[in-house]
């Protein structure tokens, strides 16, 4: 049967402006095949919980360079829950220091890809790891 | 001084090659006629008319050597025999050579990909005019901006600091100026960057995280407390909210006895690389845009000492530029502001010699210098002929540099010092005014005391150590650098041509054009990487199995409760109806085409919010978005 494609949301929360790296990787990942859609810059959790929901999509990828991912990926993570969408898996990717990853993992996020990761590491890791959701 | 006699015919381009067919090659003995005629040795009277001819003879043969922009600076004879000399090596030398050991590279090509040749001699310079590389300190000013250079001062060591609350902020200015720091230069958090208070829900996480959190005026009186503002330079870095900013300034100084004529600093207030890269905005271009005008408009009136606008490239490089595209958008912004003024009735020679620039400064060393050089000559002929500038400060493109953030690595942290030296180093060479030096831990957190010591070290030790302080440009007429800056400036004024042919840089910006060529630049370079075509140290090459760990700042989340409850208490204390009726001043303003400066001076002195304020203007002309195109 033909594959239903990865649909992936590449989300760039908070307030900075450093959108390199998120579209980077989405075009990475359209190139490697899978349907991506980015949300653009300055969205809140809600925003990108939203449209999560609307677009469907297997998994969240969110960029944070702006020391607030101690804050935004949890606040994801609860309007996940909420909506009763938390198969949705999240990771993430950014400047976050060592410390913070565990921390992060244990609230709920899949992975966290820091810098000097490369796109195809990251494409690997989504095949092998972001299971269709049906 | 050729230079200022050769007049360019054509706005738009830089220095034209004029008449080629008649007078190349030939050009250059005429600088050496003899001013003797033969009459000279007769007798008595026919001395002085004799004399007097002579010196008709050499006004004219100077007059017509200044007009004739084509002389060259190597005579065709030796460029000829050079010439020969190089063909022969390669034929024999170069052959030979790469016979046995074929080159490491089928072509080498410098970062922005302009090719770099086997070999550059006198003969690839066979067209270089003196006038091009000129003097420094004159027109067109690509061996600097002033004559002496840093043997009459050191460029300013400016090192950018800003995070938690105003008083962690000024206490690290404190250090810094303690430790031989000679400019104060500030960052905000991101909310003031963006025009939300402390207490706005799109604050969540941010406050005080990429620099300092300010709301109010009280802020601004602790940020600078104990430091007089009539003894430093201040350097803000803000834009979508900078005329806030600049309101909390200028009424720091009055609460100092300070008058704003003598406050020095410079604003950074570009918005039109914000839509490129940066990408923090409140309102749309056009009305950013008329802002930053009001602003440059009452810095020229009323604050000598002030830049009001710091045209950036170092962002526009950061979002993966490369040096041709940071070269060309960047200019292509500062001629939109010009513009922009002139539009508005303003004399260029009246705003100009107040606009300052700002580079990003990348690893590869002579690209990075040329780059510094071709600015300078850019802007200084587009500012003399296409927006007839007459005042040599307006045609001096004086700037601030920063060692590129994004070549810094994570892996080897270490070697972040060793990158950043040498960045540093091409900054100098290429004749800054004002650097920063990024510090080790930049790609983790915000930067450690220690490591912002090295980092200031670095240029203290360029500066009194390395001996390149002691001299003025000393690259000058360097075939590579040479050709360097001329292909950086040919590369830059097609991308310029381009820009002004799609109706200017602000419909550019609104067609997304500057954006797609670096999405597409940042796309290839970091194919380039995991192709293995580009080494960086520690990443993809040379990589350790364990990097030592480094200390990190941290920022508390205290200081986001800390600001709320003294935003909460400026809100209590200060006089509602005042703030209200300061508020409405600037809607009026706003909607109309006054001056946007002194209304927004008032609403701060009433303490109204910076987040209030750009409320205002959110109100009046709405908040910007960006689709979602990669």
């Amino acid at each position: 049967m033909a594959e239903r494609k990865l649909r992936i949301l590449v989300a760039k929360p908070g307030l900075d402006g450093h959108d390199r790296g998120a579209k980077i990787i989405a075009r990475a990942l359209r190139d490697a095949g899978m349907e991506v859609i980015y949300t653009g810059l300055h969205q809140t959790p809600e925003m990108i919980v939203n449209a999560a929901i609307q677009e469907d999509v297997d998994a969240i990828g969110m960029s944070i360079m702006s020391g607030a991912h101690m804050t935004l990926f949890p606040a994801v993570i609860d309007l996940l829950k909420t909506n009763k969408a938390d198969d949705i898996r999240v990771f993430g990717g950014g400047i976050i220091p060592d410390d913070d990853i565990p921390k992060l993992k244990g609230m709920g996020v899949t992975e966290i890809f820091t810098p000097g990761s490369s796109t195809q590491d990251i494409v690997q890791w989504i095949r092998t790891n972001i299971p269709e959701r049906v | 001084m050729p230079a200022r006699t050769a007049p360019k015919k054509n706005a738009r381009s830089v220095a034209p090659r004029r008449a080629p067919a008649q007078t190349s090659g030939k050009a250059a003995p005429k600088l050496k006629v003899a001013p003797a005629p033969a009459a000279k040795k007769k007798a008595g009277k026919a001395l002085k008319s004799a004399k007097a001819a002579v010196k008709k003879v050499v006004a004219r043969v100077k007059k017509a050597s200044k007009k004739d922009s084509t002389s060259r600076v190597y005579e065709a004879a030796t460029v000829k025999a050079v010439a020969r000399a190089t063909e022969k090596w390669a034929k024999e030398d170069l052959a030979q050579t790469t016979a046995k050991m074929p080159l490491r590279k089928k072509q080498f090509v410098t970062d922005s990909g302009i090719p770099i040749p086997d070999l550059l001699t006198l003969a690839d310079r066979k067209d270089e005019r003196p006038e091009r590389i000129g003097l420094p300190g004159q027109f067109p000013f690509t061996r600097g901006v002033q004559p002496t250079m840093y043997r009459g001062r050191l460029w300013t060591m400016r090192q950018f600091a800003g995070f938690g609350t105003p008083e962690d902020t000024n206490k690290r200015f404190k250090y810094l100026i303690s430790h031989g720091m000679t400019g104060l230069s500030t960052a905000f958090d991101m909310p003031a960057l963006m025009g939300y208070d402390a207490d706005h829900p799109m604050s969540r996480g941010e406050v005080g995280k990429e620099g300092v959190a300010v709301s109010s005026l009280r802020d601004f009186e602790i940020l600078f407390d104990g430091i007089q503002l009539d003894k430093v330079s201040t350097s803000m870095t803000i834009n979508a909210s900078a005329i806030v900013a600049l309101c909390m300034y200028i009424a720091v100084g009055e609460k100092q006895g300070v008058p704003m004529a003598k406050l020095a600093g410079t604003i950074q207030n570009d918005m039109l690389k914000e839509y490129i890269a940066q990408k923090e905005w409140i309102v749309a271009p056009r009305p950013a845009v008329r802002i930053v005008t009001d602003m440059i408009e009452f810095c020229t009136k009323h604050m000598p000492k002030w830049y009001p606008v710091s045209i950036s490239g170092y962002h526009i490089r950061e979002a993966g530029a490369t040096a041709v595209q940071e070269l060309a958008f960047t200019l292509a912004d500062g001629f939109g502001y010009v513009e922009e003024c002139v539009k508005r009735g303003l004399d260029v020679d009246a705003f100009a010699p107040q606009l300052s620039f700002f580079w990003d400064v990348h690893n590869d060393f002579f690209e990075e210098i040329a780059k510094f050089r071709a600015a300078r000559r850019i802007w200084a002929n587009v500012l003399k002929d296409r927006f007839g500038a007459k005042n040599a400060r307006s045609m001096q493109l004086k700037t601030h540099a920063q060692t590129a953030g994004v070549s810094l690595t994570a892996q080897q942290p270490y070697n972040n010092v060793v990158r950043t030296a040498l960045q540093a180093l091409a900054a100098v060479l290429g004749g800054t005014q004002s650097l920063h030096t990024n510090s080790l831990d930049e790609t983790y957190a915000l930067p450690t005391e220690e490591s912002v010591t090295i980092a200031l070290r670095t240029q203290q030790l360029i500066g009194h150590e390395s001996g390149v302080d002691r001299v003025v440009d000393p690259l000058a007429g360097s075939y590579y650098v040479e050709y360097l800056t001329d292909e950086m400036e040919k590369r830059a004024m097609d991308y310029i041509r381009r820009i002004d042919d799609m109706g200017g840089i602000i419909r550019a910006v609104e067609e997304g054009y500057p954006q797609k060529e670096i999405g597409e630049s940042a796309y290839r370079f970091q194919r380039e990487v995991e192709q293995g075509d580009r080494l960086i140290v520690g990443v993809n090459a040379f990589k350790s199995n364990s990097d030592t760990p480094i200390e990190l700042l941290h920022i508390d989340e205290k200081v986001a409760e800390d600001q709320k409850a003294r935003l909460a208490q400026v809100k209590a204390e200060r006089n509602g109806a005042a703030v209200e009726a300061a508020l409405a001043k600037v809607e009026a303003a706003c909607r109309g085409t006054d001056n946007l400066m002194p209304p927004v001076l008032e609403a701060v002195k009433a303490y109204a919010t910076l987040g209030e304020i750009c409320d205002v203007f959110r109100k009046v002309w709405g908040q910007y978005r960006e689709g979602g195109a990669f």
